[in-house]
């Protein structure tokens, strides 16, 4: 790959930076650069146990788009969870469709919890457009019933997560699969009911407003 | 302070209740006894064998580290402060005066999360001779007495008596302190200016204090501090349990039956759907 010099020179002041500070600095002027060269060290930064550093890089990689995604899915990192949910961040962030296996897998099984939930609300920001739709009608049905598998988690926050990407998996589903949709508004009034935490059932209630707001004739058994 | 890494999870280690209690009352394994204190406290086991297994703990004297430190006291009273019995009340007061510094700092700990304000006289002697008296133990990371635990069990407690001890501490020169006393100090009067004291701390150089003023902004549930506790450069999963504490003081007072948003109560939603 040629890199351009401009790059190149943002690239080494990532890898000089000598204080937290200096490497954010640095890190948002590369991201800034929106340059396909600068992901394999956008996606080094997410491993520095720096959290600044680390939403700029994703930031960056987002930017980046689609082209982000073979790198990333390529360099996840199995040892380092916390530059793992950086990575997964920018996945879901994406919304490429090419991450869907790897955000199943991470929002249902992964050990950490900031993974689980980074996964949880990728999973509801998957661009569907890009997929044919066949491909699309099951790979929304398996989302779905992974994010309702994922309301069972343990930790709030997975759980938190999990509602988001119900939410706006049914705003992208609520013309085309009914079928879906009455799956998800039961799940969210359920655990309105049942979800032991304040926060949670908060954010189901938020989300069930917005629901409603596009369906007014759907489901209003409450 | 509990889960304060928030990446730690239930490691699949499947003690039964009774094999924790038998773990905690043995003499021979001092590291089962220690992790069954924790275990206990960590599953909110209340009965009335696992509280007194923990009170006995509180009185061990088998255990002891190479400084001279208690461990299984300290881990028995950070178990019972999670267990809501207030019979460890006065045990826990007589905590306070031990001469091990971290057995006084979980005592004072579990007092707080206990909400039994007669231990309030107790700690506020803990803050006797100010911040004058209140410097580093030579040769020790700590105070000579576990100021910021103090202090916040004070604001927890509501003691209104304290507000002229502890606001002096707003000036000590241990950063952490400093919060201590603009939590309490917040929770105390509800006057904004402690809360923006913690505010400005979010912006501060250290990683590790910009955390310290996150956990204190979601405990004292800090309404107008969303925006900057989203903005903070920190992990994600310490700012969405700040804003938790923002969301549920948002919600006080609402009955759960029928659960109304108003817009504070949205904006910090949605800051926490930026940070998922």
């Amino acid at each position: 790959m040629i890199v351009a010099d401009s790059t190149q020179k943002l690239i080494e002041a990532v890898e000089k930076a000598d204080s937290a500070e200096g490497l954010l600095d640095a890190v948002e002027a590369l991201s800034a650069a929106r340059d396909e060269a600068a992901i394999p060290t956008l996606i080094e930064v997410l491993r520095f146990n720096n959290p600044g550093a680390a939403v700029a890089a994703v930031e960056g990689l987002i930017d980046l788009q689609e082209v982000a995604v073979p790198h990333l899915l390529q360099q996840i990192d199995d040892y380092n969870y916390g530059a793992r949910a950086w990575a997964i961040r920018a996945l879901a962030g994406i919304g490429d469709p090419a991450a869907l296996d790897i955000l199943l897998k991470a929002a249902s099984t992964d050990f950490s919890l900031s993974v689980r939930r980074a996964a949880a609300r990728g999973l509801g920001n998957i661009r569907w457009l890009l997929l044919d739709s066949q491909k699309a009608f099951l790979a929304q049905s398996e989302v779905l019933d992974t994010l309702l598998l994922v309301c069972q988690d343990g930790e709030w926050v997975v759980r938190y997560a999990a509602v988001v990407g119900l939410e706006s998996l049914a705003n992208t589903f609520a013309d085309s699969r009914s079928d879906l949709m009455d799956k998800i508004l039961q799940q969210c009034q359920e655990m309105l009911q049942g979800d032991p935490e304040l926060v949670v059932r908060a954010r189901i209630k938020m989300a069930l407003e917005q629901l409603e707001a596009i369906l007014p004739l759907q489901n209003n058994n409450k | 302070m509990e889960e304060l890494d928030p990446h730690i999870e239930g490691n699949g280690n499947s003690l039964t209740v009774e094999e924790a209690i038998a773990n905690l009352q043995q003499k021979e394994d001092l590291g089962q006894r220690y992790y069954a204190a924790w275990w206990l406290g960590k599953f909110r086991v209340n009965s009335p064998e696992a509280i007194k297994a923990l009170l006995e703990a509180l009185e061990d004297e088998e255990d002891r580290a190479p400084d001279g430190g208690y461990p299984l006291r300290r881990n028995a009273a950070r178990a019972l402060g999670k267990l809501g019995e207030r019979r460890a009340v006065p045990p826990l007061i007589r905590c306070l005066q031990f001469p091990d510094f971290y057995v006084r700092e979980a005592a004072a700990q579990a007092l707080e999360m206990l909400g039994d304000k007669s231990c309030i006289p107790a700690l506020r002697c803990l803050l006797a001779g100010g911040v004058a008296a209140a410097t580093q133990v030579p040769g020790k990371p700590h105070l000579v007495q576990p100021y910021e635990a103090v202090i916040e069990a004070l604001g927890t407690l509501g003691a209104k008596g304290a507000i002229e001890e502890i606001e002096p501490f707003l000036e000590h020169s241990f950063p952490k302190v400093q919060y201590a006393a603009a939590r309490a100090m917040y929770q105390l009067t509800g006057n904004g200016v402690y809360g923006e004291i913690l505010v400005r701390a979010l912006g501060g150089e250290e990683l590790q204090l910009r955390r310290s003023a996150l956990i204190d902004l979601g405990a004292i549930g800090y309404l107008p501090a969303g925006e900057a506790i989203a903005e903070t450069l920190a992990e994600n999963s310490l700012k969405l349990i700040s804003l938790k504490g923002l969301l549920e003081s948002s919600l006080e007072g609402n009955c759960n039956e029928t659960l109304t948003l108003l817009p504070e109560s949205k904006n910090i939603l949605k800051l926490m759907d930026s940070l998922l």
